[in-house]
């Protein structure tokens, strides 16, 4: 089931990050903190476009849009 | 088609959305907006056994076919303009949801023009 192996990665990666931002505060390695979350988003971003992707492609097809 | 999948997919979503709400919300906007996305590719199946059907009903009663593809247009770009409008609203972007909705509506005019047209004509004809 690719599917919800995809909601389990972007929830992973979501709990990651803000633990990892937790010690990084506790480190007070401010920047770094805020540097992670980037990474974070744009990780998850990828994941997600990807599927939009999918969707647009899907919906085109299925109503001849 | 089971439709336990969807019930667990969206139960599963909502438990990690409320965890991450808290913590990272930019995160949770993009985990709903990955859930709503898988839910409807799983759609994409039964939604085009329909397609067919009704595309075969309308060869019975000799429906000309290209008002159907202009109905399945516009219940497409309803459907997408609907479904980003609600992600906005997630994520608290009122203005964006109602603005999208706005070319959304001028997007469906635009594809019924045709049928408009063929209405005044078969109207005219028959005066």
């Amino acid at each position: 089931m690719p599917d919800i192996n995809l909601i389990f990665k972007i929830a992973g990666v979501g709990i990651l990050i803000s633990i990892l931002n937790m010690v990084l505060k506790q480190a007070d390695k401010e920047e770094q903190a805020q540097m992670l979350t980037l990474v974070g988003v744009v990780v998850v971003l990828l994941l997600v476009i990807q599927l939009i992707q999918r969707l647009f492609h899907d919906v085109r097809a299925v109503f001849g849009l | 088609m089971d439709f336990g999948v969807f019930f667990g997919i969206v139960l599963l979503a909502v438990a990690f959305l409320s965890l991450l709400r808290q913590t990272r919300p930019e995160l949770a906007v993009l985990l709903s907006v990955a859930a709503g996305v898988i839910i409807f590719l799983r759609l994409i199946g039964p939604l085009q056994e329909l397609v067919r059907t009704f595309e075969f009903l309308a060869a019975q009663a000799q429906i000309n076919l290209v008002y159907l593809q202009i109905v399945f247009r516009v219940m497409g770009v309803a459907y997408l303009t609907g479904f980003t409008a609600q992600i906005c609203r997630d994520a608290g972007e009122g203005a964006l949801a109602l603005k999208l909705e706005m070319a959304g509506k001028v997007i469906i005019l635009l594809l019924a023009v045709p049928v408009l047209v063929a209405i005044l004509e078969t109207v005219l004809r028959m005066l």
